[in-house]
């Protein structure tokens, strides 16, 4: 069932619905997106949430998403469409072995829409139906070369793919987009302007209590509030890399499964010995490993 | 409709009044504006806030320029402004060292007349190859300059995810596949195909603090020439800051991009904080990619103000993430010179090559080094196997 999307106010609603706390500005930024048919640039520290928004809104638009993963070599192949050699070689050894003279059918045949392969990009097109988008998310673009941005922004700029020997595909409508990037490098303007751009932050304690409680519902307040604290106070230190959502969510599962109800002295071991699911550097859990305790009270 | 033209209007005048803000905000992002507007409820302040973030501003550095400048426009009434908001104008001294000569040097070389047309002949050429860069009259800095921009530090190279065609290397199934429909299902020959070699990124950290004021130019200059002849290129320099400058470094002239360099960076000839400013490029560039299987060039002569301790837990980081870390320092050249500042010493257990700076020559060679030509940097010689070690340890 697709819910109700036609202001901020709903999609906030029904982001919320399918366990995505989404802040206004994200609802804005989603809203755009959908109105105006653009896609969504979205920067931000790793782990705000970014991924996750396009889950998120493939569920409220009961869609199916679609997920490119960029990196370095990425090309036409692998991101839009590929034919199938082995399957037309067979068909064309079948044909042969039936006695099929007319080169000019065999040839047509060959080059079928049945022995072409879809890959990302072409599937959000193709399974972006007039009742129904589909949600393409282009995770870390920023990891792919400028050669991949070229030919994701001819996609991205009028929802069509040309193949030579097939004709223009073209989607009925255009599938909503979700772009991500880590920014490790700078994405290019041209990319960008097609795009609305939304930075991420790190939420504020409260909401991200709400979406630990919400993930993780067998968390008790005390403990989400406690990781939430020592989340936030980590995030303000001058860490080599400062944990996101996902790290809180993470390590609350870590201290659940240890069966920690809080970040109270008692509990401090465990929450020493699950660190490692919270800080990935060794540096960055020396640090924090002795100031928990005062972080995790309200204050 | 009045109500839809007032507000391109007011969007209009916000625009300007971001633009002069520094948030590049073009015709067609304001486009994209007024369309998100009209989707939303525009008499509220916030959605109108939204509709032009989303849509103007492209980087997380705009964004704080863009909160300011919403905050000082729609602070009073909504009436576009009447009188142009000044752009922000900053004077600063100029980076690039003027046409004015050095007193100390007017009376050296006397058989030629300072203003000489900058034609040398090849002697007198070898001579200003190994001249110290800060001991230059006007006429030879032009000289140097331009065979500045000549070098060509073409760097170390990496294996690509991309293949290309090729005669040998691995078989490559879809041209082989392809041939073979060509030619009615024949397999004729194998198509081979080799990954496509690239080269490694550079990253140059140009220390441009006041003890490293004469040579700061000459480095800058090479940092030019490596970004024009290099696309991905970074460039860096430190001072009591740290600033980006490949931006700036775009141009086609060098003594333009020099200029607008010298605009970009509000801290010449302050003193230096190295270890918290390579902490600064690592937080902020460095880990994020920048630096990972980099080239990086540093170019300064470890003079550090702050605590030297830092500076090298920052190298020691920075080796991690890079492929080769070079250090020039421009005193190296000079004779008699060991490293014993504190920061160059901290520094130095995590730099592969020790080279100079100081002149012509030593920028050729440190192009050389760069490129990972280790022959030609032996002359200056590897000081230290401290990487190694440390990496054995």
């Amino acid at each position: 069932m697709i819910a109700d999307v036609s202001s901020p106010a709903r999609l906030t609603a029904g982001l919320d619905a399918q366990g995505y706390l989404a802040d206004e500005g994200v609802s804005t930024a989603a809203y755009l997106a959908l109105t105006m048919g653009r896609p969504l640039f979205c920067e931000g520290d790793a782990g705000v949430g970014k991924t996750a928004l396009a889950g998120a809104l493939a569920g409220v638009l009961d869609a199916p998403l679609i997920r490119l993963q960029c990196y370095e070599g990425l090309d036409a192949a692998q991101a839009l469409y590929d034919w199938d050699f082995p399957r037309q070689l067979l068909h064309l050894r079948a044909a042969e072995a039936a006695g099929v003279a007319d080169a000019d059918r065999l040839e047509a045949e060959l080059y079928d829409r049945r022995f072409l392969i879809a890959r990302p990009l072409l599937r959000a097109l193709e399974e972006s139906t007039r009742t129904r988008p589909a949600v393409l998310l282009v995770d870390e673009v920023d990891r792919a070369d400028d050669e991949f941005e070229a030919f994701l922004l001819e996609v991205l700029s009028d929802f069509t793919i040309t193949v030579p020997e097939l004709g223009t595909i073209r989607a009925e409508r255009p599938p909503v987009v979700v772009v991500t990037s880590n920014r490790t490098r700078e994405v290019h303007d041209a990319l960008k302007r097609r795009c609305l751009y939304h930075w991420l932050e790190h939420p504020d304690l409260e909401r991200e209590v709400a979406i630990i409680r919400r993930r993780l519902p067998q968390a008790t307040a005390t403990l989400a509030e406690a990781v939430a604290r020592v989340a936030r106070a980590a995030r303000a230190e001058d860490l080599l890399k400062p944990p996101g959502i996902a790290e809180s969510l993470d390590w609350t599962e870590a201290l659940l499964a240890l069966g920690a109800d809080g970040l109270g002295d008692a509990d401090l071991d465990r929450a020493c010995a699950s660190l490692g699911a919270f800080l990935k550097y060794r540096e960055d859990q020396e640090r924090v490993a002795g100031r928990i305790a005062e972080w995790a009270v309200a204050g | 409709m009045t109500g839809a033209s007032d507000l391109t209007r007011t969007l209009v005048g916000f625009a300007r009044t971001l633009r002069a803000a520094g948030v590049p905000a073009s015709v067609d992002r304001l486009h994209q504006t007024v369309t998100a507007a009209s989707h939303l409820d525009v008499a509220r302040r916030r959605d109108l806030y939204w509709a032009g973030r989303l849509t103007l501003c492209a980087g997380p550095d705009d964004l704080e320029r863009y909160d300011r400048a919403f905050a000082a426009y729609f602070a009073g009434e909504q009436a576009p402004p009447v009188r142009r908001v000044p752009p922000v104008q900053v004077v600063r001294p100029v980076a690039v060292p003027g046409p004015e000569r050095d007193p100390r040097n007017d009376d050296r070389d006397d058989p030629d007349d300072p203003d000489r047309p900058p034609a040398a002949t090849s002697s007198e050429l070898e001579v200003l190859r190994h001249r110290d860069l800060a001991a230059l009259t006007t006429a030879e800095r032009d000289v140097v300059r331009r065979l500045i921009a000549a070098i060509d530090p073409v760097g170390e190279t990496r294996l690509s995810r991309r293949h290309r065609p090729s005669s040998s290397g691995v078989v490559d199934p879809r041209r082989t596949v392809r041939a073979m429909l060509r030619r009615g299902g024949e397999p004729v020959r194998l198509e081979r195909r080799v990954r496509r070699v690239r080269p490694r990124r550079l990253v140059l950290i140009v220390d441009v603090s006041g003890s490293m004021q004469p040579y700061a130019d000459a480095f800058l200059r090479f940092a030019h020439a490596a970004a024009r002849r290099r696309a991905g290129t970074e460039v860096f320099t430190v001072g009591t800051r740290l600033t980006r400058v490949t931006r700036e470094m775009r141009g086609r002239d060098p003594s333009t991009a020099l200029l607008a360099v010298s605009g970009a960076v509000p801290d010449w000839s302050g003193g230096t904080r190295l270890g918290e400013l390579m902490k600064a490029f690592l937080d902020r560039w460095g880990q994020r990619g920048v630096a990972r299987g980099a080239v990086v060039v540093v170019a300064s002569d470890g003079w550090e103000r702050g605590d030297a301790g830092l500076l090298g837990e920052q190298m020691q980081r920075l080796s991690r993430l890079a492929h080769r870390v070079v250090w020039v320092n421009p005193h190296r050249g000079q004779p008699g010179y060991a490293p014993m500042t504190a920061g160059m010493l901290a520094a130095l257990p995590s730099v592969d090559d020790f080279v100079d700076g100081h002149s012509l020559a030593a920028l050729e060679r440190l192009a050389a080094v760069v490129a990972g030509n280790r022959a030609t940097s032996s002359i200056t010689s590897r000081t230290t196997s401290g990487r190694t070690e440390r990496r054995r340890a």
